[in-house]
C-alpha cells in the first residue's frame, strides 16, 4: 500500500484533479446551455417534448461511440473529452429545468404577470427560484454520471482517473484499477454532497419550510 | 373611468368569447361581472389588463386606449387579484405585499412603510410581515392578495373570483371587509364571480353575461325588480326574486291602511271601549284633520286613570313614524332595533296613512316562505 503511494502518489493527485475538472467543465457547460434552453422550451411545450425525446435518443448512443465520433471533428485530448461529456450532461439538466419551470404554480405565474412582471422578471424572480430544487436535482444527477463517464476520457487522451483503470486492465494490475475507481467514487460522493449543500443554500427560505411542512 | 367600445374577442379557431361589448364604468363603482361558465366574463376582465388581447374594438381607461400603452406598465397601474391567490411562496408577506413597488423600484423605506400601513387595513399584526405565505390560512393569504393589489394605490382593481376558493364563513367576512375597504378607498372594482349572492351583496352594478354578450347591466335592486328576460330570472332564481322583495317593497305597499285611532279630545272612557272592541292595547291619536299627534297605551291609562279625563292628557307625543315611500328593508330594521310593536305611516304633512305592525311583518315572512300563495291556490283550483 505504502509502496503504491510512493510510486503513484503524485500521479494519483494529478489524475484525480484532471478527472475532477473535466467533469466539472462538462457539467458547467451543460448548465450554461441546458438551463436557458429548458426555460425557453417551457414557453413552447409542443416543441419541447419533441426536442427532449431527441436529446434522449442522443443519450442512448454508447459513450465510447460518441468519443470515437468526436475524434475526426475535434481531435483528441481534453477538449473533445469535455465536449463529449457535455452532451451527456444535457439531458438530465434540460429535462429537469423544463419540467421544473413548467410545473411552477400557474396561479403564481399569472399573478406575477398580471401585476406587471416583464418576461425577464418572471423568469428570474419567480420561475427559476421556484423550480430551483428540481433543476438542482437534475444537475446533481448529471454530475454523478459525468464523474463516472469521465473515466472514458482516457480513451481519447483526455487523462483523468481513467488512465489508471485502462493501465490496470492492460497490465492486469488490479491495484491500478482500484486506484482509478476508488478516487472516482469518492469524487462522485463529494460532488453530490456539496451540490446538495449548495442546493439548500440556494433554495429560497419560504420554499424550504413549505417542503418540511408538506 | 373605464369604457368598453364595441369590444370583440374571437379566438383563432373561430369561437367568439365576447361579442360587441359596450359598457361604461364610473370612478368608484363596484362592478360585478356574472354569468355561467364560458360566458366571457373572465375574458372581458383579462382584456382590461391585456392578459388577453382584444380582437376588435377598444377599451379606454381614463380616456386612454389601453392598446397604446405598454402592457407591462399598464398592468402595474392596476390591481389584480385572482382566485388561486398566487402569492409568491418564496417571498415573505412583506415582499409579497409590495411586489409591484419592487417592480417600480421603490426605496426600501417606502416599501416597508407601505407594507405596514396596508397590513393595518386588514387588522393583521405586524409580525406577519416576516412570515411566509404557507404559514397563513387561506383567508389570511387572500387578504394579503388583496393588499398586494392595493400596494401602489391603483385607482382600478381587477378581481377574478377572488373569494371563490374560500370556505363560506371566511368568504363572508372577507366580502364584508372588502366592501368596507372599497368604500373607504374609493376604488373602481371589476369583480368577476359566478356567485349571485356575492354579486348582489357587493356590487353597485351587476353585469350579467351570456355567450359573450351582456344580457343586463344594472343596479342589484333594479335587476331584482325588473329582470330583463327569462334567462336573468332563471339565473337569479325564484327564491332570490321573492327574497329580493323586501329590498324594493315600500312601506306603503304592505301597511294596514285603517289603523285604530282616537281623536284628540276624546274621553278616556271612549278610548278604552275602542281598545276593547278592536282588541288592541294602544291607540294612535289624531286630530280632526287626521294629523298624527301621538299615541296612548293601556298601561299609561291604567296608571293615570284617576288624574286625567281626555286622551290628550296621557298621550305620548314622541312618536316614531315612517313615510309610505320609504323602503321596507329600512323600516324592518328600525322596528326591530327599536323594539317597537308597530310603526305609524304618515305622509309629508303627518297625515296618518296606515300602520305597520309586527303581524304585518310576520305575514310578509310567511309569503316569503310559502311564495305569495298563488301557487298553492293554483294547485287547489286544479284539484277542484
Amino acid at each position: 500500500m505504502m509502496e503504491f503511494f510512493a510510486e503513484h502518489g503524485n500521479e494519483l493527485v494529478i489524475k484525480t484533479w484532471e478527472h475532477f475538472y473535466i467533469s466539472l467543465a462538462a457539467m458547467l457547460l451543460g448548465v450554461i446551455v441546458a438551463v436557458p434552453l429548458g426555460v425557453l422550451l417551457s414557453r413552447v411545450p409542443k416543441l419541447a417534448d419533441r426536442l427532449i425525446s431527441f436529446v434522449g435518443i442522443l443519450q442512448t448512443i454508447p459513450s465510447l461511440a460518441i468519443l470515437a465520433f468526436f475524434i475526426p471533428i475535434v481531435g483528441i485530448g481534453k477538449i473533445p473529452a469535455i465536449l463529449a461529456l457535455f452532451f451527456y450532461s444535457l439531458l438530465p439538466i434540460l429535462r429537469n429545468t423544463y419540467i421544473g419551470v413548467r410545473d411552477v404554480d400557474q396561479g403564481v405565474v399569472e399573478a406575477g404577470k398580471g401585476m406587471g412582471m416583464s418576461n425577464w422578471q418572471s423568469v428570474l424572480k419567480m420561475e427559476l427560484p421556484l423550480s430551483l430544487p428540481v433543476i438542482m436535482a437534475g444537475i446533481r444527477l448529471s454530475t454523478v454520471y459525468l464523474i463516472g463517464w469521465a473515466a472514458l476520457a482516457a480513451f481519447i487522451g483526455g487523462g483523468g482517473l481513467g488512465d489508471f483503470i485502462f493501465d490496470g486492465l492492460n497490465l492486469y494490475q488490479p491495484s491500478l484499477i482500484l486506484a482509478g475507481t476508488i478516487p472516482a467514487t469518492i469524487l462522485a460522493v463529494i460532488a453530490d454532497r456539496s451540490l446538495a449543500l449548495l442546493e439548500s443554500k440556494l433554495t429560497p427560505e419560504g420554499l424550504k419550510d413549505s417542503y418540511e411542512a408538506a | 373611468m373605464l369604457q368598453f367600445n364595441h369590444v370583440f374577442k374571437t379566438y383563432s379557431d373561430g369561437t367568439s368569447a365576447v361579442k360587441d361589448l359596450n359598457l361604461k364604468i364610473n370612478k368608484g363603482e363596484f362592478v360585478c361581472f356574472i354569468g355561467p361558465s364560458g360566458c366571457g366574463k373572465t375574458t372581458t376582465m383579462k382584456m382590461v389588463n391585456r392578459l388577453i388581447d382584444i380582437t376588435e374594438g377598444s377599451i379606454l381607461v381614463d380616456d386612454k386606449d389601453i392598446k397604446d400603452q405598454d402592457a407591462v406598465e399598464l398592468r402595474r397601474s392596476m390591481g389584480y387579484v385572482i382566485q388561486q391567490i398566487g402569492l409568491m411562496p418564496h417571498m415573505t408577506i412583506k415582499e409579497n405585499i409590495v411586489l409591484v413597488g419592487t417592480l417600480l423600484k421603490w426605496s426600501k423605506e417606502r416599501k416597508d412603510e407601505r407594507a405596514r400601513e396596508l397590513l393595518k387595513l386588514v387588522n393583521m399584526p405586524e409580525e406577519y410581515l416576516d412570515k411566509y405565505p404557507h404559514e397563513l390560512s387561506g383567508g389570511q393569504q387572500q387578504r394579503i392578495g388583496v393588499l398586494r393589489a392595493l400596494a401602489v394605490n391603483p385607482p382600478l382593481i381587477l378581481m377574478d373570483e377572488p373569494f371563490g376558493a374560500l370556505d363560506p364563513i371566511t368568504r363572508d367576512s372577507l366580502q364584508e371587509e372588502f366592501k368596507k375597504l372599497q368604500k373607504e378607498l374609493n376604488k373602481t372594482i371589476i369583480f368577476v364571480t359566478h356567485d349571485m349572492d356575492e354579486a348582489l351583496k357587493l356590487a353597485d352594478k351587476v353585469v350579467i353575461m351570456r355567450d359573450g354578450e351582456v344580457v343586463q347591466a344594472d343596479t342589484p335592486e333594479e335587476i331584482l325588480r325588473h329582470p330583463a328576460n327569462e334567462f336573468v330570472e332563471e339565473f337569479l332564481g325564484r327564491d332570490r326574486l321573492i327574497q329580493g322583495k323586501p329590498d324594493v317593497t315600500t312601506v306603503g305597499q304592505i301597511m294596514e291602511s285603517s289603523p285604530v285611532t282616537a281623536q284628540t279630545g276624546a274621553t278616556l272612557k271612549s278610548a278604552i271601549s275602542t281598545m276593547r272592541d278592536r282588541h288592541v292595547d294602544s291607540l294612535l291619536v289624531v286630530d280632526s284633520n287626521n294629523v298624527l299627534q301621538g299615541y296612548i297605551d293601556i298601561e299609561a291609562m291604567n296608571l293615570n286613570y284617576k288624574k286625567a279625563n281626555i286622551v290628550d292628557d296621557l298621550m305620548e307625543t314622541d312618536v316614531f313614524s315612517v313615510s309610505g315611500e320609504s323602503l321596507l328593508r329600512d323600516t324592518v330594521h328600525k322596528i326591530l332595533r327599536r323594539g317597537a310593536a308597530y310603526v305609524p305611516v304618515v305622509d309629508e304633512a303627518y297625515h296618518l296613512e296606515g300602520i305597520v305592525t309586527r303581524a304585518t311583518l310576520a305575514n310578509l315572512v310567511y309569503d316569503t316562505i310559502w311564495g305569495d300563495g298563488k301557487e298553492l291556490e293554483e294547485k287547489v283550483a286544479a284539484a277542484e
